[in-house]
């Protein structure tokens, strides 16, 4: 048996890992936008697809924080886990590891085309796809340390 | 510090830094184009309207099947019109739309008989009959344009020529360059449309015919 006060620590630090979360979707969600609607980037398939996957969190996680309902993990992880597929395989693509004509992409939007470059590796589909494994991996301690809490 | 307070500061401070990184963008956005690709913005024997003479041009990428392009139409006309011998307008062309491609090359090749603003006239009035769902639909274009007094034959010879294929291919490269990723594109004098609007369009125009007259 736990006294109140470390049930209250442990619920926090769950909630602050789904916190981040949500950080971390809005800050995606807003640069993406960014790229495309004020840089005017033009948006290929795949990309539609993971933000398919990115977009409702947005609006979902913070429906979780208040108030605290551990549940979400639950709902998120199916988009998380879609979103970091096709993340990995646009990364794959854009790597040319994956050959062009295995893609679904049409009407001059290629999505092996690159746009931007940071750091010499960190082009759109790359973060796209840190986003999703660290969405993961925040999901995943949001749940072990609740976990804990009621054990 | 309690939660609610939290995630309203942190909101807030996502909403700000993404409006100053917009503001910040927008300023940071060159006004001119850059010299060396100003070449790409006219090629002789482009279809123009206005006088010869006109110190003022405005260079307007477009695609004979975009709505956009066609609601621009009477407007860019009353801009030529209201500043009579002052602005004129070079019309550049950019298929984005799928099956545009063809239709363009229709266009030039009535543009050889001297019937490019009739013909382009004709497509935006009546492009609810050959765009069907953003699809370009050429023969049903080459059936409209038609109906305009002009030869046929060479009509048909022209549009499929070589000669025609190029100059729509300068084009959609030259669209490339000054990175036309949407229709209706405006320069005028060398300078984008940055922030796109009809009143935007007559400010450029109002500031450029300022500058040389």
């Amino acid at each position: 048996m736990k006294d109140k006060s470390t049930l209250v620590t442990e619920q926090n630090n769950s909630w602050n890992l789904l916190f981040l979360a949500w950080i971390l979707v809005t800050s995606g969600t807003l640069i993406s936008l960014f790229f495309s609607e004020i840089v005017k980037l033009p948006v290929c398939v795949l990309c539609w697809y993971q933000r398919i996957a990115l977009y409702p969190l947005v609006i979902m996680l913070p429906f979780a924080l208040f108030p605290f309902d551990v549940n979400v993990i639950r709902y998120a992880t199916p988009l998380v886990i879609f979103g970091w597929f096709v993340a990995l395989f646009h990364v794959l693509v854009v790597a040319k590891i994956i050959p062009e004509a295995a893609q679904p992409c049409v009407q001059g939007i290629p999505c092996s085309e690159i746009h931007f470059n940071l750091f010499g590796f960190l082009n759109i589909p790359v973060m796209s796809l840190l986003t999703f494994s660290l969405l993961g991996l925040l999901l995943f301690l949001a749940k072990k340390s609740f976990n804990k809490l009621n054990t | 510090m309690n939660n609610k307070t939290l995630f309203i500061g942190v909101t807030a401070f996502i909403g700000i830094i993404f409006i100053a990184a917009v503001g910040m963008y927008k300023s940071q956005q060159p006004s001119k184009i850059a010299t060396e690709i100003l070449p790409a913005l006219e090629r002789i024997n482009a279809p123009a309207k206005g006088g010869k003479q006109a110190k003022v041009t405005i260079v307007e990428f477009f695609d004979p099947a975009c709505g956009t392009c066609s609601q621009f139409y009477p407007l860019v006309n009353n801009l030529v019109k209201k500043y009579q011998g002052k602005v004129r307008v070079v019309m550049r062309y950019a298929p984005l739309h799928q099956g545009s491609e063809d239709v363009v090359k229709m266009l030039e090749a009535a543009h050889i008989q001297g019937k490019f603003w009739p013909a382009v006239k004709l497509l935006f009035a009546n492009q609810q009959r050959w765009v069907e769902h953003h699809v370009s639909q050429p023969s049903k274009a080459l059936a409209g344009i038609k109906t305009l007094p002009l030869d046929h034959d060479q009509l048909d010879r022209d549009w499929q020529s070589s000669k025609v294929a190029q100059i729509i291919a300068q084009d959609v490269q030259d669209g490339q360059t000054l990175k036309v990723r949407a229709t209706p594109q405006f320069f005028v004098n060398g300078k984008p449309l940055v922030v796109f609007g009809y009143e935007e369009l007559v400010n450029l125009v109002e500031e450029a015919v300022a500058e040389v007259y």
